[in-house]
């Protein structure tokens, strides 16, 4: 438990006259401990009870370095790529009508839904050298399986609602006269998008790019089967701690699973940061 | 409750004016663009699915599901999702309820702790139950010696999807229930309600379909997860595998049919799930209006 | 029912929402709590009913101490603001609602509830309105069907959060009137909150006029507009100007003249004058009055406006006159408060 009961002067909860105050929040904490923060605390204590001189030398091997680099980077290029497609496809979905509007609406949050290992082994037989696709690729010198390619096709559709979700309610919520106030100024409308609408839309942008890399850095299921998993070419960090964990190697493990989650929660961080100051901002 | 007019959910964007359109070519370009990526990357995987699932006949698909392994899989993902999920409705309810009524020091906090499960890879959460209760592990000896089984048994699948599943409910309810505020729940306690009656003939009803969004949100990943239940299961065939794991497991053999047939049931949850939650949109969308955006 | 309000404090994170305030109500009284947002006006109310705990300070009821009761002990009806009428249930479920939550030895059966419902849909002129929901009522519909939900518990103490603030001006000229009417009826001691001054006048008994926390002046509708007992008052209830003075000889003067205005009792020295608009005589030559320059006349309803420049240091004022009265095409205008009331210059610290 992490909190004291309401003392004399120092007041740990507002009065109030609902009631169940005790009970929720006390069973909230005892499950969230249980569940989340001794299991972490578990990893955390491993992780330091190993002394730097073994954590760094993980940390630090060649293999450990190349997996976290393409998780990141490849987290990194998916997510930059959402974010001008998601901005455009959360643009089209709010302002333009068509039949069957809402039926891709609904379609978006398809990689929410369908397990990623569904979406692993679809990605895979698509972009296979005979599939659907890598069959058209192909001639063009172009090969996605089994290569980092792969992974950042993987790791496209994985975090493709991130940034379409987090942008769409707030093209929603733009009050059209600030639009017509543009235009009775004698802005064009691209001068209009770009220096009226697109700041304000830049937070959740941000915010949607934040989480869709956040994502993808963590990412396993669709990654593995298109990966290829090619030590220092195609293998991610995740499936690195899943070869240690196999080899028995739980130090190294352990080591992996701590710089990811540190970086993770950096991350996260950033994330509430941005949100209160765009909430600040921007009501 | 400020304004209870039941509101239709389709944005108001009909009227726009011309100043506030783009041009039709302008228009095209960017439909054009928004549907062939979506088309490349949402619609083309689900369709190859079903292609795959029924490349060699229909008599094919339903024999490959009909197999004693294929089927203890789905009788197990269909177990730890019915385990995993209450659970996460009982702590989303009682996280919503002290968050959404109550004001607390340490209360955004203990909200940014709510979320994240969602921010760790699947990978770690898996992980961080094998060092807690693996052989080496502090509780790992003294487990066996008691002969309680938790790794590569039901117990940990369970506990790894619990771990991934976490934040699903409370985090549809908490914006939810600080939207609605508290004018209904000290309605009801002036008219004379105790607290259970107060939740449920007033907080409940007012939160079901948000509710009912949270868990459908939260068991199709239940039942999809992939990366921790991986981690924590030890692959044992007809024993400990789910659907995904066992996809996998086919996958890896080369019986596309067969991974393919499973992966078509996971997918047609997926469809249903989706189905479900822009039903509800659609039908309590400014009810829903809070949580919307995830 | 009485109620006591017994040097009440409550404070929000420090901040002292209501400081010392003290307050009798009487039984089957109708009260108003008027005040400006952020007088405190609303937190008296829901200590009254038991949403709040005072941070010092009691509340009686009779003479039994409510204090110590949880809202549901304390039997009030409360109407909200926003009326939080539950929208699943229909309009008969709502107001039985209070009903069905009582413990099995005292809850009515289900027919009793069910003709509970219609004899106060009947009573707010409401029949056969049972079966709807609140989402398909009017602004209006609801405010009543909040009430007899409230009423359904055969409360104590009935209290009203801005029962009118939400609805449009007509709706509400004609709930207020039925309002009372229904007081008058039922015979409930009521409290309602209003920052609207018409309201409060016209239908309570007494008026509360509160401002920063703290109770301002208690009376009828006349003392309180008559005879205000403070700038804030004399401000806040209709309309008002003043004047900067100064008291010497037991008589008022501005500047190096004196305006034919007594004051024995007042203590020598600067001070406010505060006077009606409507309450002034129009005097023709100037010895011993107030006379100022026009700066601007407008047309108020059945009255005319005038806004005159008094003396070197230009203070306004506004009177009131009739429409076609000679004075309105003048320049200047000399007059003499007929009612009026001095106040410090500065406002005693309480």
């Amino acid at each position: 438990m992490t909190t004291t009961p309401a003392q004399a002067g120092w007041r740990f909860k507002q009065p109030s006259v609902i009631p169940g105050f005790g009970l929720t929040l006390g069973f909230s904490l005892v499950y969230l401990t249980l569940i989340i923060l001794i299991p972490l605390a578990g990893l955390v204590w491993r992780s330091a009870s190993l002394g730097w001189v073994d954590f760094w030398r993980i940390v630090t091997a060649d293999r450990t370095l190349k997996a976290l680099e393409i998780s990141f980077g490849t987290a990194l290029i998916a997510a930059l790529i959402n974010v001008v497609f998601g901005t455009i496809v959360a643009w089209v979905l709010v302002r333009y009508k068509f039949p069957g509007r809402r039926v891709v609406d609904a379609m978006v949050d398809l990689p929410f839904a369908l397990p990623t290992a569904v979406a692993g082994i679809a990605l895979t037989t698509l972009y296979a050298p005979n599939g659907w696709l890598g069959s058209l690729l192909m001639p063009l010198g172009i090969k996605v399986a089994y290569t980092p390619l792969g992974i950042i096709v993987a790791l496209v559709f994985v975090s493709l609602p991130f940034v379409v979700r987090t942008v769409e309610p707030i093209i929603e919520e733009i009050d059209k006269e600030v639009e017509e106030a543009a235009a009775t100024l004698g802005a064009s409308r691209f001068q209009t998008i770009t220096r009226v609408l697109f700041p304000g839309l830049a937070p959740a942008i941000i915010t949607g790019f934040a989480l869709a890399f956040a994502r993808g850095v963590g990412e396993y299921g669709s990654v593995i089967f298109i990966a290829g998993n090619l030590p220092k070419v195609t293998e991610i960090a995740p499936l690195l701690i899943v070869i240690r964990l196999e080899e028995f190697n739980y130090p190294a493990a352990t080591a992996i699973a701590a710089v990811m989650l540190a970086i993770s929660f950096a991350m996260l961080l950033v994330i509430n940061l941005l949100q209160t100051w765009s909430r600040k901002r921007y009501g | 409750m400020a304004d209870p007019e039941i509101k239709s959910y389709e944005p108001v964007h009909e009227n726009l004016s011309a100043a506030v359109t783009e041009s039709r070519s302008a228009r095209t370009v960017l439909m054009t663009i928004a549907f062939v990526f979506l088309g490349i990357f949402l619609l083309l995987p689900l369709v190859i699915v079903f292609k795959e699932a029924f490349a060699k006949g229909v008599g094919a698909y339903f024999a490959s599901l009909n197999d004693h392994d294929t089927l203890s899989a789905i009788h197990l993902t269909l177990l730890v999702a019915v385990i995993a999920v209450p659970l996460n409705v009982v702590f989303g309810i009682a996280a919503a309820w002290a968050i959404a009524k109550f004001e607390f020091k340490g209360k955004a906090f203990l909200t940014t702790l709510i979320d994240l499960p969602f921010s760790v890879s699947p990978v770690i959460s898996g992980l961080v139950y094998v060092l807690l209760f693996g052989a080496q592990a502090v509780l790992g000896p003294w487990l066996k010696s008691h002969g309680i089984e938790i790794l590569f048994a039901v117990p940990g699948i369970v506990l790894a999807t619990v771990f991934v599943t976490f934040p699903f409910v409370a985090r549809e309810l908490i914006p939810l229930m600080q939207e609605q505020g508290n004018g209904d729940e000290e309605a009801a306690l002036s008219l004379g309600a105790n607290g259970w009656q107060v939740f449920r003939y007033v907080t409940l009803p007012n939160i079901k379909w948000g509710l009912l969004y949270g868990v459908l949100l939260c068991n199709a990943r239940a039942m999809g997860e992939f990366g921790a239940v991986s981690v924590v299961s030890g692959h044992i065939r007809g024993m400990t595998n789910t659907m995904p794991l066992h996809v996998e497991i086919l996958y890896n053999e080369y019986n596309a049919v067969g991974a393919f047939a499973v992966a078509s049931l996971l997918a047609g949850l997926a469809l249903v799930t989706l189905i479900l939650k822009t039903i509800l949109e659609m039908r309590y969308g400014a009810e829903l209006a809070a949580t919307r955006g995830h | 029912m009485e109620v006591r309000v017994a040097n009440v404090r409550k404070e929000f994170d420090r901040f002292p929402a209501l400081r010392d305030v003290s307050l009798d109500i009487r039984s089957g009284e109708l009260i108003a709590l008027l005040g400006p947002s952020g007088s405190g006006k609303t937190t008296l109310l829901r200590l009254i009913a038991g949403l709040e705990r005072p941070t010092t300070g009691k509340i009686f009821f009779g003479d039994e101490d409510a204090s110590s009761k949880t809202i549901q002990e304390r039997n009030v009806g409360f109407v909200f603001q926003h009326y939080a009428l539950f929208r699943h249930m229909t309009v008969a479920d709502n107001i039985g609602f209070g009903l069905k939550v009582r413990p099995g030895a005292t809850r009515p059966s289900k027919e009793e509830i069910r003709g509970r419902a219609s004899e106060l849909l009947n009573l707010v002129q409401l029949s056969g309105l049972e079966k709807r929901y609140p989402a398909q009522l009017s602004g209006g519909q609801r405010q009543r069907v909040a009430l007899a939900r409230a009423m359904a518990i055969e409360p104590k103490v009935l209290l009203l959060d801005e029962p009118f603030g939400a609805l449009d001006a007509q709706v509400r000229r004609e709930l207020r009137r039925w309002l009372r009417d229904i007081h008058d009826t039922t015979g409930h001691t009521t409290v309602f909150v209003t920052h609207d001054q018409e309201e409060a006048l016209e239908l309570a008994d007494r008026v509360v006029v509160m401002s920063q926390g703290q109770i301002e002046q208690i009376g009828t509708a006349d003392e309180v507009y008559d005879t205000p007992n403070s700038p804030f008052v004399f401000g806040f209830i209709g309309e008002s100007s003043s004047l900067p003075v100064r008291i010497a000889d037991g008589q008022v003067w501005i500047a190096d003249r004196p305006i034919g205005l007594s004051a024995p009792n007042h203590p020598a020295g600067d001070a406010l004058l505060y006077f009606r608009p409507h309450d002034i005589e129009l005097l023709d030559g100037c010895s011993g009055c107030i006379a100022g320059t026009v700066v601007a006349s407008r047309r108020v309803a059945g009255t005319r406006r005038v806004e005159l420049e008094i003396g070197g240091e230009r203070q306004r004022v506004e009177i009131e006159l009739p429409v076609d009265h000679i004075a309105t095409q003048k320049s200047r205008i000399a007059f003499r408060p007929s009612r009026w009331k001095l106040f410090p210059v500065k406002a005693p610290a309480n």
